[in-house]
């Protein structure tokens, strides 16, 4: 049995432990004056021995994209940390930076350090006011305590930090065009190359890192590289946040080494709600091909999860008991990818157009089998063929329900419609079951 | 020009935060909202201004992003979200009846002015779930009830507080200063984190102790 | 379709070899794979590149299978955006069943949502998407749904149109508007399936360079105003062409049906206007089919009466008018080459005069000997701007006198930030985008700044016509060239002037740039012409032309195409013309044809073939586009010539190009020039200020008229004054001042901007602001500005 690892959540139960006061009363900002300590290329090569690798869903080891910016070249550099966080089931940095943004401040200010960026960014959706407010109150005391500005902890290094708040748009979780967004333009994903590393915000070498990653930093070179590598599989080291969601009986956060399965998960959030069984779920997130009951015992690390056929993701892990209709939760699905498609390239425009119309017909019951073939041969077509990965995510539900769930859309079919009563899954049910 | 000197210095001041200055522009339709409700055509145009651009090329980013109205919204601005978790967990039958409770449809403002509906996609609180936001503060584990009391408060102009946020719901105008990056001092109210962020620590402390 | 043009400066360098489709292939280092395709003649169908736009990858429609040293890409890659590289495979829709299978995929993906209107749209026929819909595309659908709806189609600017239902959101339009113009007027907007292109809606697609969005849409998505339902492109015979409204040179394609343009393109031409044009040059046409061109001669009777009379009747009164007096000749900026060396070899030999003068405009003495000694036979170029290390802008608005020299200079100053320098009273919008250095001078006080600058000899300095209206101007030009080794372009602003200068259409030299005073050089042209003698002095030029004609000392004159309100002291030239025994040639009643004794219809440029001289030195040739009866001005000056019996033999239009190519440029020495001393300015009284002006590209111009919706995008007319000056008259943007002197008074809106404090700028001949016609005078002189 896994046992948890809470150190980003360690101390998220303490009253105040949003602020300056609380962080430093567990020992906050002292790995970064032990990372001034050292020479900028030694920081990198810790988090590189550390093995971490990035938590916003593609699994990049960190340290390697901190050493892919070009030194002494007289360019600005840029740290732009991505706290865009909208996958659907995704709910980890949300809650972190309610509870302690100064773990990403810290963070931040290492890996500025690291990278030598003079400037660096917060990239924030913009519909979390209140995590707003903590991180600009958090950024404008760790400004007070000499932590950012000119000449940080004395030294001779200078960091400016600004947060940058988003207004509506999936795909600027996308860091190319989360980029363009943050330069004042449409936020639509850029060509690669040339990488961001080379040349990103403004053109210039530019690293984007996801909130957990960057928060993941201080405790790395508090307590070094081979303690989080410590934690977790052989390629998938460290300790991570699951978030658990959807039809368990205690959804929540669990931080906990990589590799944890979900049966455990499972197991210590008191299985799923009562009387009811897994049908499907996601692994990391709606881009994530779902997976079933057959996966529970499936190691949730980078290898893993790939190996079963889908991705870790976020490890943003939504149940959903056999209450629910999986066209429907599809279909939603859908709906989503094609209202937040940038519009800049045509398969995922007007592939998720098309997409929607046909599993709404689906869901009700009409449409004929050859309609789930073009659904897959429409899938194949985006899959691979669109500009960036919103179109590939979109595909994933489709394709992967489609494998596991077949007879249900052909039942819906037979059935003239949805043979589901969407009421018998919504909590109300379960509160009523309960009450009974 | 619909804003005043002091206006137009708060925008300098953003547009002083960025290297270049059209990183401001998402900060400044932000402020535009926190005055004018919504992105104004005096909103676009002052911005073209400040930040040397086109009116098409400022238009074309504030049709970009869902947060940005082009036209008024209620000064309470409720989302239901009924992306796939929520809406199986309760966000259809939230939003539904909210559209019947106070007869809109999606996008709609009450004759009154005090609440716009519509539907959100994911708000980065799952174990949450149902989820509503009000001008973007949480409403965590809601039921149709709960909505309903949200709703009605606000109408009379005493809406609720958020699960997790302010001591009181702030009016649209006040938050889209805040998303602007205008500290309205509220930052330290509210619990730090609610009951499901805490349940994996929870579960290790009780299992650390045992 | 666009194809690809070869960099010939790349060419020579690191070329690389690639396969496709089994086939090898060298490029030069950065090509795209869609070019190096071409190079083998294979197609891969395309909407979003665009060999002059940045590439973008946005359509997805040319995806082939691409690996790299035995390594594959794992998924298809757009072959638009990806560079050759050492060991590359490349197997596109013709060899690889991924890639064919991944271009129906997105064909399909395009289709679902694009009207089915071909047969109502403009494009039918020629549209790049209905073409690959065949080549790529599935013959019937799968694509049961509803379809995305929008207003059709909507008014973008009153000359282009956005039908967003078939547009396929490639993003040409909006990325040339921004990366080629600089007018990001139109962007994308919204998101998603609900994208679409707009304007900001109180800000019209108003750029001068809108109708290359036109052009390249490859989609019915963006239509002209003016050729909306008007043909298929099947019925249309297109010829190649030049276009007649300024000296940058662009080439053209004129499209004909049943004897009529229907409209012209900008031509592909690498070197000079790559694949744009202007507006006006794309869309001011219609001067050649106006109700009111002039069909047959005209002839004054005893009565004072201008009569219909037979083309021997014209001529011989003509002839008969002519003989014996002293006569000038007055030549219109946009005489083709071969009509400009018709002019030129009319006043020598059938006239015995170098009284002639091809600037009819504002123009000095000064300029004259500029033109003989800097100009004639030089070949500046558009390479020479790409090479530059800075441009200094000099009497020359590029994007309002010659807009694809702007384009070029924009592209350097966009690739590379090329500095550029412009002297001048006013900074203009063009100027802005270029982020051209102002250097702010009071009009008159040129000289001065000019002297001030440092160039080297990697510079260019861009001398426009209007350095002629500021003594002692061109004067610094020589001086500072001299002192940096800068290169010296003179860029006028009509079509015609350059190749009159060097057909000899000016009163100091013959053609070829030969030096009239130069015996060797007149001897040259009396063997060339055979003739014993040739007319020795420095002859009149335009203003004394005129003078002469007041006092009687000039009694005939021969007028091509000249308007003399281009002129200042316009009024004199109009009582001189009634003086004097005029023959007008001209294409339509003009101020000149009301009083001229004689007049003579000649061909417009697309009724003939000829050629433009361009700023570069460039022939630019043509031919006739449609037919007509109409002829040319050489064919008429050769009938008056024979019927005064001093014959200059030119039959034709291409007998003249033959002549005057086998003539060549003069190799001897070039005429010394001779400076100028700028004078003082003089002090200015309260209310008065210096004008300063040129003309908008888009403004009351004869060749522009009947083309209303080309109108509609002309820059207003307003009177620019500097924010102390508005002070001073209590004034704020948008009050009307007035501004006069003692020929007459203009009343227009005020604009408050960076102007010298000392000037007022008005635009020279837009609506509500014919300065020459009202106040005969252009710039440097002095006005009283007042509150109206």
């Amino acid at each position: 049995m896994t046992t948890l690892t809470p150190v980003l959540s360690a101390h998220w139960d303490e009253k105040d432990s949003f602020t300056i006061d609380a962080y430093k009363r567990h020992g906050g900002y002292k790995a970064v004056e032990k990372a001034l300590a050292m020479e900028p290329d030694a920081v990198i090569q810790i988090v590189k021995d550390s093995g971490l690798r990035g938590r916003g869903g593609a699994g990049f080891p960190t340290g390697m994209k901190w050493g892919f910016i070009p030194q002494g070249d007289d360019k600005e550099h840029y740290l732009v940390v991505n706290a865009d966080e909208s996958e659907p089931g995704t709910c980890k940095d949300t809650p972190l930076l309610m509870a302690n943004p100064h773990v990403l401040i810290e963070g931040m200010i290492i890996a500025s350090y690291a990278i030598r960026a003079k400037y660096a960014f917060i990239y924030i959706r913009g519909e979390v006011t209140h995590v707003v407010r903590r991180v600009q109150q958090a950024i404008e005391d760790a400004y007070k305590a000499g932590y950012l500005g000119k000449g940080i902890f004395k030294t001779e290094t200078d960091l400016e930090l600004v947060l940058h708040v988003g207004a509506g748009a999936y795909i600027c979780g996308e860091e190319t065009a989360l980029l363009d967004s943050l330069e004042g333009f449409r936020g639509q994903p850029r060509l690669r190359p040339p990488f961001p590393a080379i040349a990103g915000l403004y053109a210039r070498p530019t690293v984007v890192n996801n909130v957990e990653s960057i928060a993941s930093v201080p405790s790395i070179i508090a307590n070094g590289a081979e303690w989080f590598s410590s934690m977790g599989t052989e390629k998938s080291k460290g300790m991570t946040l699951y978030s658990l969601s959807g039809h368990v009986t205690r959804p929540g956060q669990f931080e906990a080494p990589l590799g944890i399965t979900l049966r455990e998960v499972l197991e210590l959030a008191g299985g799923v709600r009562a009387g009811h069984e897994i049908k499907f779920w996601t692994p990391g997130g709606s881009s994530t091909p779902l997976f079933t009951a057959a996966h529970l015992d499936t190691p949730l690390d980078y290898e893993g999860v790939a190996a079963a056929g889908s991705m870790l993701g976020t490890k943003a892990l939504q149940i959903f008991d056999e209450t629910t209709c999986v066209v429907r939760a599809v279909l939603r699905w859908t709906e989503f990818y094609k209202h937040e498609s940038c519009g800049k390239c045509t398969p995922c425009r007007e592939g998720t157009w098309w997409l929607v119309q046909i599993l709404r017909d689906l869901e009700n019951g009409k449409g004929t089998a050859a309609d789930l073939d073009k659904l897959l041969d429409l899938c194949e077509n985006i899959l691979g063929r669109s500009f960036c990965a919103l179109g590939d995510g979109a595909t994933s539900p489709i394709t992967s329900s489609i494998q596991y769930f077949r007879d249900e859309y052909i039942a819906h079919l037979t059935n003239g419609g949805c043979p589901f009563d969407p009421r018998a899954a919504t909590l109300f049910a379960t509160a009523g079951v309960d009450a009974k | 020009m619909a804003y005043n000197e002091e206006d137009l210095v708060i925008m300098d001041s953003i547009i002083a935060r960025y290297p270049r200055s059209r990183s401001a522009i998402m900060p400044l339709l932000h402020f535009v909202q926190s005055k004018d409700g919504f992105v104004t055509s005096d909103g676009i145009e002052t911005l073209a201004i400040k930040l040397g651009l086109a009116t098409a090329e400022v238009s074309a980013v504030a049709t970009f992003y869902t947060q940005y109205k082009r036209k008024p919204v209620g000064e309470y601005h409720v989302g239901v979200c009924t992306n796939t978790l929520c809406a199986v967990m309760g966000g259809d039958e939230i939003f539904a009846a909210l559209k019947e409770h106070l007869d809109l449809e999606n996008d709609g403002v009450t004759a009154d002015g005090k609440v716009s509906l519509e539907h959100l996609e994911c708000n980065a609180a799952c174990d949450y779930a149902p989820v509503v936001m009000a001008n973007w503060e949480f409403y965590d584990n809601q039921t149709v009830e709960s909505a309903k009391a949200l709703v009605d408060g606000a109408r009379q102009g005493n809406p609720p507080a958020p699960t997790r946020g302010p001591n009181a719901l702030p009016t649209w105008k006040e938050n889209s200063a805040v998303l602007a990056g205008l500290n309205d001092g509220h930052a330290f109210e509210g619990v730090q984190a609610g009951e499901p962020s805490l349940l994996g620590l929870e579960i290790s402390k009780k299992a650390g102790k045992s | 379709m666009t194809t690809a043009q070869e960099d010939k400066t790349t060419a020579m360098v690191d070329l690389i070899t690639v396969v496709i489709d089994g086939f090898e292939v060298s490029v030069p280092k950065g090509t795209l794979v869609i070019r190096a395709a071409e190079k083998l003649g294979i197609q891969i169908p395309r909407f979003c590149d665009h060999p002059l736009l940045d590439p973008v990858g946005a359509c997805r429609q040319c995806l082939v299978e691409i690996e790299i040293n035995g390594r594959a890409f794992p998924k298809p890659q757009a072959s638009c955006t990806i560079p050759v590289e050492p060991g590359m495979i490349v197997k596109t829709q013709l060899t690889s069943p991924v890639a064919e299978k991944a271009q129906r995929g997105v064909m399909e993906f395009l289709l679902i949502n694009h009207p089915l209107d071909c047969p109502v749209c403009d494009k039918g026929g020629e549209c790049p998407l209905q073409n690959q819909a065949m080549s790529t595309g599935q013959a019937d659908t799968r694509f049961t749904g509803t379809k995305r709806i929008f207003e059709k189609p909507i008014n973008i600017s009153s000359q282009v149109l956005l039908d967003r239902e078939r547009c396929v959101l490639c993003a040409r339009c909006t990325r040339f508007s921004d990366q080629i113009a600089g007018d990001p007027f139109i962007t994308l907007n919204e998101r998603g399936a609900l994208q679409q292109v707009g304007i900001y809606e109180k800000q019209p697609f108003e750029s001068y360079f809108s109708g290359n969005t036109v052009q390249i849409c490859p989609v019915g998505a963006l239509t002209g105003a003016s050729y909306r339902f008007r043909a298929r492109p099947f019925d249309l015979v297109s010829t190649p062409s030049a276009c007649e409204h300024c000296a940058s040179g662009c080439s053209l394609r004129t499209d004909v049906r049943r004897g009529k343009t229907l409209r012209r393109l900008a031509g592909d031409d690498s070197t000079v206007n790559e694949e744009w044009n202007c507006d006006k040059g794309r869309w001011a046409f219609k001067y050649v089919t106006a109700n009111d061109r002039l069909t047959q001669p005209l002839v004054r009777d005893a009565a004072g009466d201008l009569q219909p009379a037979s083309w021997p009747e014209a001529i011989a009164a003509a002839a008969a008018g002519l003989q014996g007096k002293r006569a000038g000749v007055l030549v219109g900026g946009r005489a083709t080459v071969e009509d400009a060396y018709a002019y030129a070899k009319f006043a020598r030999i059938s006239l015995g005069t170098n009284d002639i003068d091809f600037r009819s405009r504002v123009s000095s003495t000064e300029e004259r000997d500029f033109l003989a000694a800097k100009v004639v036979g030089s070949n500046p170029s558009y390479q020479d701007i790409d090479k530059s290390d800075a441009v200094l802008l000099v009497g020359f608005e590029p994007e309002e006198e010659s807009p694809i020299v702007f384009l070029r200079i924009n592209k350097q100053v966009r690739k590379r930030g090329l500095k550029v320098v412009a002297i001048a009273s006013k900074l203009s919008v063009g100027n802005a985008k270029l982020r051209a250095t102002f250097v702010c001078v009071s009009p008159g006080a040129e000289a001065a700044a000019i002297a001030a600058q440092e160039l080297s000899a990697m510079s260019v300095i861009l001398v426009g016509e209007r350095a002629s209206e500021s003594a002692g101007a061109l004067s610094a030009v020589v001086a500072l060239a001299e002192k940096s080794g800068a290169t010296i372009a003179w860029i006028p602003r009509r079509a015609g002037e350059r190749g009159a200068l060097d057909a000899g259409a000016i009163a100091n030299l013959l053609p070829g740039g030969r030096p009239v005073d130069v015996a060797a050089a007149r001897i040259d042209m009396q063997t060339a012409w055979g003739v014993d003698a040739l007319p020795s002095g420095v002859g009149a030029d335009a203003q004394q032309i005129i003078s002469l004609a007041m006092s009687g000392d000039i009694q005939a004159l021969v007028v091509g195409g000249v308007d003399p309100l281009d002129a200042e002291k316009s009024h004199d030239a109009l009582v001189a013309m009634k003086n004097t025994f005029v023959v007008s040639l001209e294409i339509r009643p003009s101020a000149v044809t009301k009083i001229a004794d004689v007049v003579l219809p000649v061909a417009a440029v697309t009724e003939k073939s000829g050629s433009f001289m361009s700023w570069e030195g460039r022939a630019r040739s043509f031919d006739a586009a449609v037919d007509s009866l109409q002829r040319s001005d050489v064919r008429i000056l050769s009938m008056i010539s024979e019927e005064m019996s001093r014959p200059i033999g030119l039959s034709s239009v291409t007998a003249a190009a033959k002549e005057f190519a086998s003539i060549g440029m003069w190799d001897g020495e070039k005429a010394k020039f001779v400076s100028v001393v700028a004078p003082a300015l003089v002090t200015l009284g309260v209310n008065e200020a210096r004008l300063t002006s040129w003309r908008r590209l888009l403004d009351s111009g004869s060749l522009q008229d009947g083309e209303e919706n080309l109108a509609g995008t002309a820059r207003k007319a307003v009177a620019i004054i500097s924010p102390s000056r508005a002070a001073q008259l209590g004034v704020v943007d948008g009050d009307a001042i007035r501004i006069s002197n003692s020929h007459g008074a203009i009343v227009l809106p005020s604009f408050i901007e960076s102007i010298s404090d000392d000037a007022v700028w008005m635009s020279r001949n837009s609506q509500g602001s014919h300065l020459l016609a009202t106040l005969s005078v252009a710039s440097g002189a002095v006005v009283t500005v007042v509150r109206d």
